[in-house]
Formats: C-alpha cells, sequence, structure tokens
C-alpha cells in the first residue's frame, strides 16, 4: 500500500513549517533512516528520515515551500511491486494535533480542584492512655524504635545515626537493639543517601532518612521532591515511595543564617507527600509512628530546641496520630492563635498572658502541614472572628499566608478583623545574641497581634 | 523491535500524537539488549530519560510504552508520566527518569533492598556520559563501593550530553575510570557489537552477583537522531554520522555475523522484521486508538490511601 509522508511536528511547539530541500527525486528507492528532506521549523533546520522501504512515488510540496501546516501530505511512498497509479492523495489534510489540543484545554477549563476545605479525618483525638514523662527526644526513638520490632523493613539512615548514637541523641540505643544492618552510618552525602533512600523504598522497604538538620536536606531537595514525591503520580499509581524524610528544623541558637531556617512552607507546597511538624511528646511519638507506617513520602519537621523538653507521652505502642488532623490545645472565644511545633508552646504562653488580660485564645497545634486541617482553622475562627497565625519561618509565601487565603475563601464573611501573621523577620538569620532575637517571632509579638486583632491595646 | 518501534515514535512525534521532549535510543541498541541476556527475574532496572529501548527489552507491551507516549489511559503510567517516566514493578523496571543524575542513587539504593532483602538481585543502573559529572553519581558510588552493593554502573557514552561533545565536558573521557578513587573496577566495551556487550555482562554479573561490590562497564555507543526530536545536531558532521551508521551499526553487524554463520538466512530476516513491523504497527495504532485520560485522573495517584 502506498503511504503518505506528513509534514512532521519537530519540536513541541511547531505548526508549520518550510520544506527546505527535497534530499531525493521521484523514483529514487529509499530505505528506512535515510534522509529525505531537510524541514525548517520553528527552531531549526531539521532532516526528515523515512521510516519505511520504498520507492519515492511523487512528491507532492515544492522545494522551498514556506508555512506548510503540520500533518500536510508532502510525499508519497510506493512499496516494492507498485507503481504511480496507487497515488491516492488525501483530500483534507489530517490535523489531529490542533483539534486535540483544543479538546484537551477545554477540559482543563471544566475540571474543577475538589472543594477546599476537605475534611480529611473525622476521627476523635486518641486517648493518651498511661503516660510517662519523657523528652521528645526520647519519644521519637520510641516511636521508631517500636516500629522497627513491627516492621523488618523499617530501617534507619543518616550522618552518626548509628556509632555516634545521633548527632542529637534521637536515635540512642537503636545501633545495639537492631545492628548496623538496620542503622547505618552515611557519609556526609545528603543528596545520595536520599536518593539511596528513595531507591530502597522503591524496592519494598521502608527507610527512615535523618537529616542532621533540614539545612543540609536542601542537598538532597531534588530527590525529595522529584523522586520521592512524583514518582506515584508519574507511574500512574505504580511506584509509591514509603519512606520518612526527619530531622531538626527551623532556628536552634547562635548558629548562623545556613543552619537556622524553618522549611515549613518549603515542603508543604508540594503534593505528592505529606509533612508533619510535632510540638509535644506525644505529638512526635504519634506522629513519627504515622510517618513510618504511611505508604506515601513524609516529612517530619522536629525542633533542635525541644529535644530536651519533657512531656506525658503514651507508652502503649499503638499511640498513632491521624495525619492531617490538627489539635486544639487550648480553647477560646476571643481569637484563634494557629501554631506549628515549637511556636506551639509560644503560643499557649501568650494565651495564658492574654487570660490575664481578659481576652480568651484558642490555641490550634497544626502537627500537619500537608494535608492542613483547615477544617479545624475554620470552625475556630467562625467561633472567635479572628486569627493570628504563628511561624518561625518568612513571611512572604509562607504558612500563615496559606492560612489567611483559606480563611478568606472559606470564613471570609465571619471575619471582624485582618488575619494578622506573626513570622520570623524577612532577612537571613543573623549571628549575634540580640539580633537573632529581634529575628525570631516571641510571645509579645503573638500577644500584640491578638489584641490589635481583638482592637485592645 | 527496538528500532522499528523509535522509528515509529520518531514518526508519531511529527503528527503530533507524542507531545513533550521524546529521546530517541536509535543507534544504541546494543547495549540494552545485550545486557539483558544475562537479567534473572529478582534483578531491577533503572535509566534516564532515553528510556524506550530499556522498557522494551524488559520486556514490557509496546502497546503500553507507544500508549503512554501518545498519552493515553492504557499507556503504563496510564498517561501521566509520558515519554521520560515509565514503570513497570513486574518486569523490574523502575524508569525512566528525567532529572540527568538523579536515577543512580536511586539505582544504587535499589541496589541496597537487594542486598538488606538477600534476594540474589543485582541492580543495571543506566545513565549516560552526560550524567558521569554530577556529583551525586560519585556520592551514589562512594556509597555503593563502601557497602558492596550489589549495581552494575552502565555508562551509555554515546559521545555527546545533548549538544556538547564529552571532550568539551569532562576533563577525563575515560568514564570506566571514573571509579577508580572508590576502587570499583571499570571496563570499555565496544557499545555497537551485541555480542562483546553480552559477555561484558555475563562477566559483571557474575563479579557483582558474588558479592565483590559494584562495577562500571562504559559502553561506546553512538546515538544517530538528535538529543530530542527537536535537536539537529548541528554539532556533529554528516560524515561522522555516516561512517558510525554505514559501518558500526549493531542491527547489521549481528545480521551480517549471522548470515556469515548461516545460523539464519536473508529470508528469516525479512519474515522476522516483517513480524516486528506488524506488532508496531500494532502499537501505533492501539496507542492512537486509546482514549486520552478521564479528567477525573487529574486528581488520581498523587497520594496512597493509608490502610
Amino acid at each position: 500500500m502506498a503511504t503518505e509522508i506528513l509534514m512532521p511536528a519537530l519540536s513541541p511547539t511547531m505548526t508549520e513549517g518550510t520544506l527546505s530541500k527535497w534530499m531525493v527525486k521521484e523514483g529514487d528507492s529509499v530505505v528506512a533512516g535515510d534522509i529525505i528532506a531537510e524541514i525548517e521549523t520553528d527552531k531549526a533546520t531539521m532532516e526528515l528520515e523515512a521510516v519505511d522501504e520504498g520507492t519515492i512515488g511523487k512528491l507532492l510540496v515544492a522545494e522551498g515551500t514556506e508555512g506548510v501546516d503540520v500533518n500536510v501530505p508532502i510525499a508519497v511512498v510506493l512499496e516494492e511491486g507498485e507503481d504511480a497509479s496507487a497515488i491516492v492523495v488525501s483530500a483534507a489534510p489530517q490535523k489531529p494535533a490542533a483539534s486535540e489540543h483544543v479538546t484537551e484545554a477545554e477540559s482543563v477549563a471544566v475540571v474543577k480542584q475538589p472543594a477546599a476545605p476537605k475534611p480529611v479525618f473525622d476521627v476523635d483525638e486518641p486517648d493518651l492512655g498511661e503516660t510517662a514523662e519523657i523528652t521528645v527526644r526520647e519519644a521519637l526513638r520510641d516511636a521508631m524504635a517500636e516500629e522497627m520490632r513491627k516492621d523488618e523493613a523499617v530501617f534507619l539512615m543518616g550522618e552518626e545515626v548509628a556509632e555516634y548514637q545521633g548527632a542529637y541523641k534521637v536515635s540512642q540505643g537503636l545501633l545495639e537493639e537492631f545492628s548496623g544492618k538496620r542503622v547505618i552510618d552515611t557519609p556526609i552525602t545528603e543528596q545520595g543517601f536520599a536518593g539511596l533512600g528513595v531507591g530502597a523504598a522503591f524496592g519494598n522497604l521502608k527507610p527512615i532518612i535523618e537529616f542532621m538538620t533540614f539545612n543540609f536536606a536542601m542537598q538532597a531537595i531534588d530527590q525529595i521532591i522529584n523522586s520521592a514525591a512524583k514518582t506515584l503520580y508519574m507511574s500512574g499509581g505504580q511506584m509509591g515511595c514509603s519512606i520518612v524524610f526527619r530531622g531538626p528544623n527551623g532556628a536552634a541558637s547562635r548558629v548562623g543564617a545556613q543552619h537556622s531556617q524553618c522549611y515549613g512552607a518549603w515542603y508543604a507546597h508540594i503534593p505528592g507527600h505529606k509533612v508533619v511538624a510535632p510540638w509535644s511528646g506525644a505529638d512526635a511519638k504519634g506522629l513519627m509512628k504515622a510517618a513510618i507506617r504511611d505508604p506515601n513520602p513524609v516529612i517530619v519537621l522536629e525542633n533542635e530546641l525541644l529535644y530536651g523538653t519533657k512531656f506525658d507521652v503514651p507508652t502503649s505502642d499503638e499511640y498513632v496520630l491521624p495525619i492531617g488532623k490538627a489539635k486544639i490545645e487550648r480553647e477560646g472565644t476571643d481569637v484563634t492563635i494557629t501554631a506549628f511545633t515549637i511556636m506551639v508552646g509560644k503560643a499557649l504562653e501568650a494565651a495564658e498572658q492574654l487570660a490575664e488580660q481578659g481576652i480568651s485564645a484558642e490555641v490550634i497545634n497544626l502537627r500537619s502541614l500537608r494535608p492542613l486541617d483547615t477544617e479545624t482553622i475554620i470552625k475556630s475562627v467562625q467561633k472567635t472572628n479572628r486569627c493570628v497565625s504563628c511561624e518561625e519561618g518568612f513571611p512572604f509565601s509562607g504558612i500563615g499566608a496559606e492560612i489567611s487565603a483559606q480563611i478568606m475563601e472559606n470564613a471570609f464573611d465571619w471575619l471582624d478583623a485582618p488575619v494578622a501573621r506573626v513570622t520570623g523577620v524577612d532577612v537571613p538569620m543573623p549571628y549575634a545574641a540580640n539580633l537573632e532575637k529581634l529575628a525570631l517571632p516571641q510571645v509579645e509579638h503573638i500577644v500584640e497581634a491578638a489584641k490589635a486583632a481583638c482592637y485592645r491595646d | 523491535m527496538i528500532r522499528r518501534f523509535e522509528e515509529r515514535a520518531g514518526q508519531l512525534y511529527g503528527m503530533g500524537l507524542i507531545g513533550g521532549f521524546c529521546h530517541l535510543y536509535i543507534g544504541q541498541e546494543a547495549v540494552v539488549v545485550g545486557l539483558q541476556g544475562n537479567v534473572i527475574d529478582a534483578d531491577t532496572l533503572i535509566t534516564t530519560y532515553r528510556d524506550h529501548g530499556h522498557m522494551l527489552a524488559s520486556g514490557m507491551d509496546p502497546k503500553g510504552v507507544m500508549a503512554e507516549l501518545t498519552g493515553r489511559i492504557d499507556g503504563y503510567s496510564r498517561g501521566k508520566g509520558g515519554s521520560m517516566h515509565m514503570f513497570s514493578r513486574e518486569k523490574g523496571f523502575f524508569g525512566g527518569h528525567g532529572i540527568v543524575g538523579a536515577s543512580v542513587p536511586i539505582g544504587t539504593g535499589l541496589a541496597f533492598s537487594h542486598k538488606y532483602n538477600e534476594d540474589g538481585g543485582v541492580n543495571f543502573c543506566y545513565f549516560g556520559d552526560g550524567a558521569t559529572n554530577q556529583g551525586q553519581v560519585y556520592e551514589a558510588f562512594n556509597m555503593a563501593a563502601l557497602w558492596k552493593l550489589p549495581v552494575i554502573y552502565v555508562i551509555e557514552n554515546n559521545k555527546y550530553g545533548m549538544g556538547t561533545s564529552i571532550e568539551r565536558a569532562s576533563a577525563s573521557i575515560d568514564l570506566y575510570r571514573r571509579g577508580e578513587a572508590y576502587g570499583i573496577p571499570g571496563k570499555v566495551v565496544d557499545g555497537m557489537d551485541v555480542a562483546a556487550v553480552y559477555k561484558a555482562g555475563q562477566e559483571a554479573v557474575e563479579y557483582v552477583r558474588g558479592g565483590n561490590g559494584p562495577i562500571i562497564l562504559e559502553m561506546k555507543t553512538y546515538r544517530y537522531r538528535g538529543h530530542s526530536m527537536s535537536d539537529p545536531a548541528k554539532y556533529r558532521s554528516k560524515e561522522e554520522l555516516a561512517k558510525m551508521r554505514g559501518e558500526h551499526d549493531p542491527i547489521d553487524r549481528l545480521r551480517f555475523k549471522l548470515l556469515e554463520d548461516k545460523a539464519l538466512d536473508d529470508e528469516a530476516f525479512k519474515e522476522m522484521d516483517k513480524a516486528i513491523k506488524a506488532r508496531v504497527t500494532e502499537s501505533a495504532e492501539f496507542a492512537q486508538a486509546s482514549p486520552e485520560p478521564d479528567p477525573s485522573e487529574l486528581f488520581t495517584d498523587v497520594l496512597r490511601d493509608v490502610a
């Protein structure tokens, strides 16, 4: 059967081109791979190759013709034994590319984002049950140890996690219990071991990748986002990646700009993984266990300054918190204060001071930044009509910006004051003690913001 | 099969049925075909974005691959991955990765899981000469050597990282020596000779499966087409391409060898070519007939449900 050679699209954006030169003439025989013409696209001059063998029966478009539409027949190739009488040229050029793009554009326009806020979980706060007073550090360690006992596929990998017992002693005792096979010291190569962890997760293991701090995870962020978070989607649901990336996040103390930054907003921006930020010991245990059990990548943003803080922590090895559910730490009626990780403590302190001044603040511990429990925030704002968002990170495009947009979209009519943001200052973290203090959000900033929202001075 | 499939993919791209970037494997076929002869079920394979050949050689269905290229629901990634992002757990094919160099630590992680699970598997980790200058490749080499992970690093050296020749991009062009600092042995192989590739693969697999840690195979190969469909490949001479194609074509070389050995005759080749063409045509038709994903697919496969 005679086949038509169509004007090809030779770049992602080409719709027409110039047939600059024929490299064959009618009657020539060609085999697959022979160059038959030169075509000028919107980007370059390209060579067009024959796909099948045969004889050039007819050249339909003259050399030098400009503006030849993609998919217009430009030549006819005859098979062995055929002659020119077999040539029947299609009357109308086919234009599948153009028409399909229109359909695509239309279909995108009609597809709507699932309505937000979507209730993530309709579950009650689990009971603490029997508790013991331990540090956040110990709660994190217990969570990992319990899950490692339960599931042979879980292992811990990172810098100084094994022999050194953890740079911040979070993995203390784990090497002794689980051996070097499952508690693995890595070289100082974040991108490499984060990627290795992703590969191990594709191989059905459940890695816990510890970053000495999340500042160093910047070296690995391509693997965290492009490899871990996106592959389930890009594989149409086939691949999946059950992996935890954890470590201290946010400002420590007097370590300067490269070691003091909150990455909450960075990771929360990305679809395809979850992001949690525990504050209390119970948060740390319950969220870490949930993260390890989750079939998706989960980022656990811990805080170094909280590692030594003691809380009542459930002793049960089935204390697992649902990811995506915030906790109301303190009920109130006048103003909602949202916070995560270390800022929850500061928010509670601020609420205490506000109470002394006659303002009843409701404090929400977000616990999870993605998915964000917008339902709990909105319900609270519908009651208090005011909101102050607290975070250590920079103000621009921060978690507070998202919360404020969510409130505007979902509770605009309930607001009695603009949403206020208490954040870190928009500068790299300074070293000097006085400047560092000025750069970080403090209890008094929250108190001031809450009072301003209540129109009190 | 790979050659005919890629020619057809190029044609469908020309018709606007395949979008975006499309990197063809034409010319490099002997590399993956030769190595796949040494693979057992437990093994895994990972590569970068010039991946159609690896998928077909892994035994993936050309219909599913072509339907992914056209962005249809019957594609391996339900139309959501495209040319550079396809996977088949069942066939041990772990992608299809679009970021140069990133698949090397991931392949090393698959090797880690082989060792952890003691399943006897080896990871075949393919990447190009362009990726060998990425820092994370050496982070992976170091850990693979340190922990004696079962991984074969296959460097497909086709001489050009997009449009920049290896001489202009690399201070040292002996890529098989790139593991020396970590004690990883390396070998140069004529990647245009399928028998030589097979033999090198056999030795490498024996070494790696024996618990000796990683090995590097540098495959000297050549891509006939540009880097992607929109690359006119002006950075190399027509003579260079014609010489590779005329004198070193891996398929022609194998055909002449088999004819010489009287293992197959011309007639048998014609029959084979016809059968392959029919399969490719069938896959192209399938890929055009398969519907585009339903708009509701936009929101699926972002996260897995928690059990």
